[in-house]
């Protein structure tokens, strides 16, 4: 028997907008002029939400927030893909997205400061909730991605993880129930080089995630995640076949999570300063904004006016979710099935006597 | 008790405990369209108890889904389909399998409806044949139930005879909220029972009196329930009248079935194959305990598994409860 090669195969990185502002004309996107100035304010928007929140939580009035800092890019790009009756699927960084989705800043910021009534927003019932554990969501892309395929909707599911997500065998059984059953799923994974602590080298031997996509019978690309337009492109055109039912795609985009991985954390325990300096020099916002000045479209005036704009909306953002009615106690046993077991309803009437006394 | 059938043609089929979970899966797949079935081997093959035999020609490949091998797959894309707006009836080998999918059903599966505040559910069933008896390999006997009775969010039916898993695997495909549908494989074939050929439910939370009683309560479920029967006619040879409580489903379960028959009789045996520390069989025993304190005559008895790993076949018998051992705890509690 001669050897034969059986499988031959090559991963693609995509890069359009350099650090420097410059792009790359013949991979640029038509995008017009709208569209550059809603990504941008969208992830200035990102950028300012995520500061407030680590303020808010210095003074006690957030819960622990997982900073989404250097991964806006990765986020917008996604975000400005899809369509109003796409699903998104997200893990736990992903605020960047449903922020330009449209679901309101406030409403975010219930779930984290602990509140249950912002997981998911009844606006939009095809965003699920936050996914803590790590990688599992992505089986329910998958299973979406499949229902869509069953029903010859026209509809995608994105499910996004991190670069830690690539290593639990969700991860595996979902990239590989989705290209099986022609799932319309696109998974987009953020790879931004730490699981907590632990860095992407040591996750895996080899040197991007997307190339796990051979594996299972998918397309797979890196993307440049700190360039906006790579972002956007790579995933309109996965979400396209997805749609029309050519099957799921992975998209690893590239970045850099800038914070700690979360307010809990201290990241200056595990990595140099210099290593986060190397990515500020990066950073997904200041290239579009170089972009965006090159071209005309921006200046000094503009970005201060947006500036104060979004001061000003998130100020009003955090006003409104502060002001919302406490949570009630007995609220915890509501939604445990559709109707209340008699266990439940004698539990839930002791701890409002409790409450009340 | 609720059972009841809509019966316009009164017909019924003698079917074993495995035709009749076949029988409610192909009713309710030709009553909403949104009813699938996804799991290993159970299409081409029927599943390796022959459970959804013959579904996947009648249905296709589109609802009859043989999935790859790896069970928190197909629970965690189970999930999405179910947001999605099918009813997936998932079907685990074997309750020893179920570990991979624990995330899943633990994380996920109970949990939707409360993390997104009512505004998500999961209508889906995780069917699993579990309990041992059968002479199987390792990991093939195990009865958890109590992972899942300790999982809130979850639902737990536990059928003894065709007729109840007919009627309960039509209800729990029918809940709005997830189930899990524990099918006792010891005697999926054992017997035969005359079961309404329409579709019908069993109510969840309503416990079924086997046999009415007056001395001693065996409460019991799944296979369980025949080997309280056998020692129930034992005791009667010795002019003791033991009732037989078959729970059917034990989240939510039929509380005051269970204390309306401690009171009435004053003595209970309890009986499960699952390990017996921490198993239902204590929450159960705290249960009469809070609301039949001044009643009891004696200690609640349990008789169940011992805390060990399930053995293999060569001793298996030894940890099976048996008649012997329930009569003999019986005799305990008469005795006490």
């Amino acid at each position: 028997m001669p050897r034969t090669t059986i499988y031959e195969a090559q991963t693609i990185r995509l890069q359009i907008l350099m650090p420097d502002g410059s792009v790359d004309r013949s991979l640029m996107p038509t995008v017009d002029d709208g569209q550059i100035l809603a990504l941008y304010r969208g992830m200035a928007t990102m950028r300012a939400v995520d500061e407030k929140a680590l303020k808010l939580q210095r003074q006690g009035r957030m819960g622990t927030w997982a900073p989404l800092r250097g991964q806006e890019a990765a986020q917008a790009g996604v975000a400005h893909a899809l369509e109003p009756e796409d699903w998104i699927v997200p893990a736990f960084r992903e605020m960047g997205v449903l922020i330009m989705r449209g679901v309101p800043i406030h409403h975010i910021m219930t779930y984290w400061v602990g509140d249950s009534r912002g997981a998911v927003h009844p606006d939009f019932p095809r965003i699920l909730p936050t996914a803590v554990p790590v990688g599992s969501q992505l089986l329910h892309g998958a299973g979406i991605g499949m229902a869509m395929e069953l029903r010859d909707e026209p509809h995608a599911a994105v499910a996004f993880a991190g670069d830690g997500a690539s290593s639990e065998g969700d991860f595996h059984e979902a990239l590989n129930f989705a290209a099986v059953f022609k799932a319309r799923t696109v998974f987009v994974i953020q790879n931004n080089q730490w699981a907590i602590s632990v860095p992407f080298s040591k996750q895996t031997v080899v040197s991007s995630i997307a190339q796990k996509a051979h594996a299972y019978g998918l397309p797979g690309i890196q993307v440049d995640g700190n360039d906006v337009f790579a972002v956007y492109v790579a995933v309109k055109e996965a979400l396209e076949q997805a749609r029309a039912g050519r099957g799921p795609s992975l998209i690893e985009a590239f970045t850099y999570r800038m914070g700690d991985h979360t307010t809990a954390d201290d990241a200056s325990r595990y990595r140099t300063k210099e290593e986060v300096e190397s990515w500020e020099a990066k950073s997904p916002i200041a290239r579009l904004r170089l972009f965006m000045t090159a071209q005309g479209l921006w200046d000094q005036a503009q970005e201060e006016n947006l500036r104060t704009e979004v001061e000003g909306l998130i100020e009003e953002e955090v006003r409104l979710m502060e002001s919302r009615a406490p949570l009630e106690p007995g609220s915890m046993f509501q939604h445990m099935y559709a109707d209340l077991p008699w266990n439940l309803k004698e539990q839930m009437e002791s701890l409002q006597a409790e409450v009340a006394s | 008790m609720s059972a009841h059938a809509t019966t316009t043609t009164p017909q019924v089929e003698k079917l074993t405990i495995a035709q009749a979970v076949k029988a409610a899966l192909r009713q309710e797949m030709q009553r909403d369209e949104r009813v699938i079935i996804l799991g290993e081997d159970v299409g081409k093959d029927g599943g390796v108890f022959r459970a959804t035999e013959g579904l996947l020609d009648e249905f296709g490949e589109r609802r009859v889904m043989d999935t790859p091998l790896a069970e928190s797959g197909i629970v965690g894309t189970s999930v999405g389909l179910a947001l999605a707006g099918f009813r997936p009836v998932v079907e685990i080998q074997f309750t020893g399998f179920v570990y991979p999918a624990l995330n899943q059903l633990l994380a996920h599966v109970a949990r939707f409806r409360h993390r997104t505040f009512g505004r998500m559910h999961l209508p889906m069933v995780v069917r699993m044949p579990y309990g041992g008896g059968i002479h199987a390999p390792e990991h093939h006997s195990e009865s958890y139930e109590s992972i899942f009775l300790n999982t809130p969010g979850l639902k737990v039916a536990v059928p003894s005879n065709p007729y109840d898993a007919k009627g309960l695997l039509a209800a729990a495909i029918r809940d709005e909220d997830p189930v899990i549908f524990m099918e006792p494989k010891l005697i999926y074939r054992a017997f035969r029972q005359d079961v309404p050929a329409e579709p019908y439910t069993v109510e969840f939370g309503t416990a079924r009196v086997a046999k009415e009683g007056a001395n001693l309560t065996l409460i019991a479920y799944g296979a369980m329930v025949r080997v309280a029967m056998d020692a129930a006619e034992v005791l009667q040879k010795d002019g003791v009248s033991a009732e037989v409580l078959d729970l059917r489903t034990l989240n939510p379960l039929d509380k005051d079935a269970v204390i309306g028959s401690a009171r009435k009789t004053g003595r209970v045996v309890i009986v499960h194959e699952a390990p017996r520390t921490a198993g239902f069989g204590a929450e159960l025993s705290a249960l009469i305990m809070e609301h039949a304190l001044l009643e009891l005559l004696a200690p609640v008895q349990r008789v169940a598994g011992f805390d060990v790993t399930f053995p293999l076949p060569k001793i298996e018998g030894h940890y099976m409860p048996s008649a012997a051992r329930v009569v003999r705890a019986a005799r305990a509690a008469l005795e006490f």
